[in-house]
């Protein structure tokens, strides 16, 4: 036990130094290769086009401490976006319209909660058979096409302070807020330590009294309501709620995540390192654009990150032993 | 981007199968061989990402060598259809022939708004001169075309109108309602005096293009929507499989369906597919649109009586033509430009224009 605590320690104290090391390489590269990648406006475009990814890979992170993995993050979050937008549209009030739908983002948590924690299925499963459902129904109430959102509270996430169009958008504050929030519940509470206690070794975790079942439980519940709020940062970025959007959600936020330390066996790994590994991926992108290159680079760069970090994970899982 | 899964479930299995061997290691004599492969995966590991560095600083010196040149931005649907591959090779070849260089970008799938947003925010970082977009979307980029037209950069659309029209520039494009109404003629001639049992194999709901097209096939067959001679319609979201099954299932229903519309080849292939099954080559005249590689060789075996062919490299030159003219003299180009539309077939009618296969392989895309 002794040893559990201090692994489960020693995971929580490593910081993103590796992923954070990448990134710094790549800004350096990039402001010496392009004359545009440091300017103001364009760094905070950077992170603007980070806010959707990295709301959906705070959930991500969570629940791959857990050692789980959810592939429905992109569709319960586009099911808030087409929900919220649909009602705002039909003449609902805008703040109860947006309640709503990350509510019923939130009930999806936990219908996959309880489906992992209660009938122990794999998440993976879970995850895979809720992405079709919900992306079905999203389809469903969209009625085969995507509809312009024009509402001003649902659109408030992508207003800028400081200068228009170029300074600091709310989703911004909004995404960092949830890094920090999830930081503080992963390092500070007894809820964290039993996340990375269940991811490290759920066994262990139930025999020393940690309620597993209803941890697991909270985590999606939790993820889903995170999912629910990128569906608002979403429609700040793009005010047009589409049932085809973020398809590719769920696997970027994966990329992030694996990119950023977390090991996707659970049990190691750290929030920062996840909202790292969003920028590394948003960076490469907009930074291999301003050097003219064919977009190809970029998903191949991060497809050798990618390996390069579980690799990594499994060398010094190896040397941990 | 079709590869991205794989790469990703890849890691995913690489990654529980390492935790298995992971698990079952236990100090001691075995302890040695894992450790060596450690070290040197480790090596490996490390040469892989010096290499991508390496790769990056080098490409990223040789990308800024030339700094007066004239930049023109392309973000295109998705690089998974070759008939965008194609508008893409198309407009790079062209700006090279003028100087000029293209900067392309894609989304990662029908719908990915927020690729194509990032994708012209980066552009208008990169002090493009011009834009030229095919939206997968047509409200899902109008706040990034905007901000680019502020700053005076010239976005002209392809393939694909915005909503509302005027929110670019310029269109240039195939008039998608009028190749549709090729089709429809073709067809009702090449049915000649029977009476029309017509199968629709349909693309997307609520995708413009589709209904333009669906619409278009109507006015040339000279009939109006909810005829009775339309017996069947199916989506088939412009898939050779999903165009297959529709295509069965509608024969089950109506083995009496002789003339089918198609939303475009791969569609009509699997068409094919079923009516051949059916034993009813012969008796069905089936039609298509698109004009890509494979669409002509259809036509060219017989398996497709006629297909439109659209024009996209003409879209791609024509619009890096009018961002070079732009930045020359000012003069931007304005609203809806098409591109023309062609049928191809080797059974003319003497009363419609049409090419037959030979100029179809010469000029098809893809």
């Amino acid at each position: 036990m002794n040893r559990g605590a201090v692994s489960i320690g020693r995971a929580i104290a490593t910081p993103a130094v590796g992923p954070l090391v990448v990134l710094l390489v790549f800004c350096a590269i990039f402001s010496v290769s392009t004359h545009t990648f440091l300017a103001v406006g364009n760094l905070s475009l950077v992170i603007q086009q980070s806010v959707i990814v990295g709301t959906l890979a705070v959930g991500q992170t969570i629940i791959i401490l857990t050692g789980g993995i959810d592939l429905a993050n992109g569709a319960i979050a586009v099911l808030g976006t087409i929900i919220a937008g649909r009602m705002v549209n039909d003449g609902g009030n805008s703040a109860l319209c947006l309640l709503l739908a990350i509510f019923l983002c939130t009930v999806v948590g936990l219908i996959a909660g309880l489906l992992v924690s209660r009938l122990m299925l794999p998440p993976f499963i879970v995850t895979l058979g809720l992405l079709g459902i919900v992306t079905a129904a999203t389809r469903l109430i969209a009625q085969g096409g995507a509809f312009p959102v024009t509402d001003d509270l649902l659109g408030w996430t992508g207003n800028s302070f400081l200068y228009e169009g170029s300074g600091v958008t709310y989703g911004m504050l909004i995404m960092f807020g949830l890094y920090a929030l999830v930081w503080y519940m992963l390092t500070q509470t007894a809820w964290g330590r039993h996340v990375y206690a269940i991811g490290n070794n759920r066994v262990a975790a139930r025999l020393v009294g940690i309620p597993v079942h209803n941890r697991l439980l909270s985590v999606y519940v939790f993820a889903a309501f995170v999912y629910g709020i990128g569906a608002w940062l979403a429609l700040g970025r793009i005010p047009n709620a589409d049932p085809n959007a973020l398809q590719n959600g769920n696997l970027d936020s994966i990329t992030a995540v694996v990119i950023g330390g977390t090991s996707l066996f659970g049990g190691r790994g750290s929030i920062w390192g996840t909202l790292v590994g969003t920028l590394i991926v948003s960076v490469l992108r907009n930074g291999l654009t301003l050097s003219g290159f064919d977009p190809l680079w970029q998903d191949l760069v991060t497809g050798v990150l990618v390996i390069t970090a579980v690799a990594v994970d499994q060398m010094s899982r190896g040397k941990q032993r | 981007m079709t590869t991205h899964p794989i790469v990703d479930a890849g890691a995913l299995i690489a990654g529980q199968t390492g935790q298995k061997s992971d698990r079952s290691l236990k100090p001691g004599a075995l302890s040695r061989a894992p450790q060596a492969a450690l070290a040197s995966l480790r090596i490996a590991v490390g040469t892989l990402s010096l290499a991508t560095l390496a790769g990056v600083c080098g490409f990223a010196a040789t990308a800024t060598a030339a700094n007066d040149q004239i930049l023109i931005g392309l973000v295109t649907k998705t690089e998974v259809n070759p008939y965008f591959v194609k508008l893409r090779q198309a407009a790079t070849a062209e700006a090279e022939k003028n100087g000029a260089k293209l900067i392309a970008r894609f989304g990662k799938f029908d719908g990915d708004n927020e690729g194509q947003v990032a994708a012209i925010e980066d552009l208008i970082s990169a002090g493009v001169k011009g834009i030229l977009i095919t939206p997968s979307n047509s409200t899902g980029v109008l706040g990034a075309i905007k901000k680019a037209r502020d700053k005076g950069i010239v976005v002209i659309g392809l393939d694909t109108a915005t909503d509302p029209a005027d929110a670019v520039d310029a269109t240039l494009a195939t008039d998608n309602f009028e190749a549709g109404v090729l089709q429809g003629e073709y067809a009702k001639r090449a049915l000649g005096g029977k009476t029309p049992k017509l199968a629709m194999l349909d693309g997307t709901p609520g995708g413009t293009v589709d209904k333009q097209r669906h619409d278009g096939f109507l006015k040339g067959f000279g009939i109006a929507e909810g005829d009775p001679a339309i017996v069947g319609k199916q989506d088939t979201h412009g898939a050779l499989d999903e165009g297959q099954t529709a295509m069965e299932n509608l024969l089950t229903a109506h083995p009496d369906i002789n003339v089918v519309y198609t939303i475009n080849e791969p569609a009509a292939e699997g068409a094919y597919a079923a009516i051949k099954k059916a034993g009813k080559t012969k008796d069905i005249v089936l039609t298509s649109i698109d004009g890509g590689r494979l669409g002509v060789q259809y036509v060219k075996d017989g398996k497709i009586a006629a297909t439109v062919m659209q024009f996209p490299k003409i879209m791609a030159t024509k619009g890096v033509d009018y961002v070079i003219e732009f930045v020359k003299t000012g003069k931007k180009p304005s609203g809806f430009i098409n591109t023309g539309a062609k049928l191809i077939t080797d059974k003319p009618f003497s009363d419609l224009p049409s090419e037959n296969t030979k100029f179809g392989v010469e000029n098809c895309w893809g």
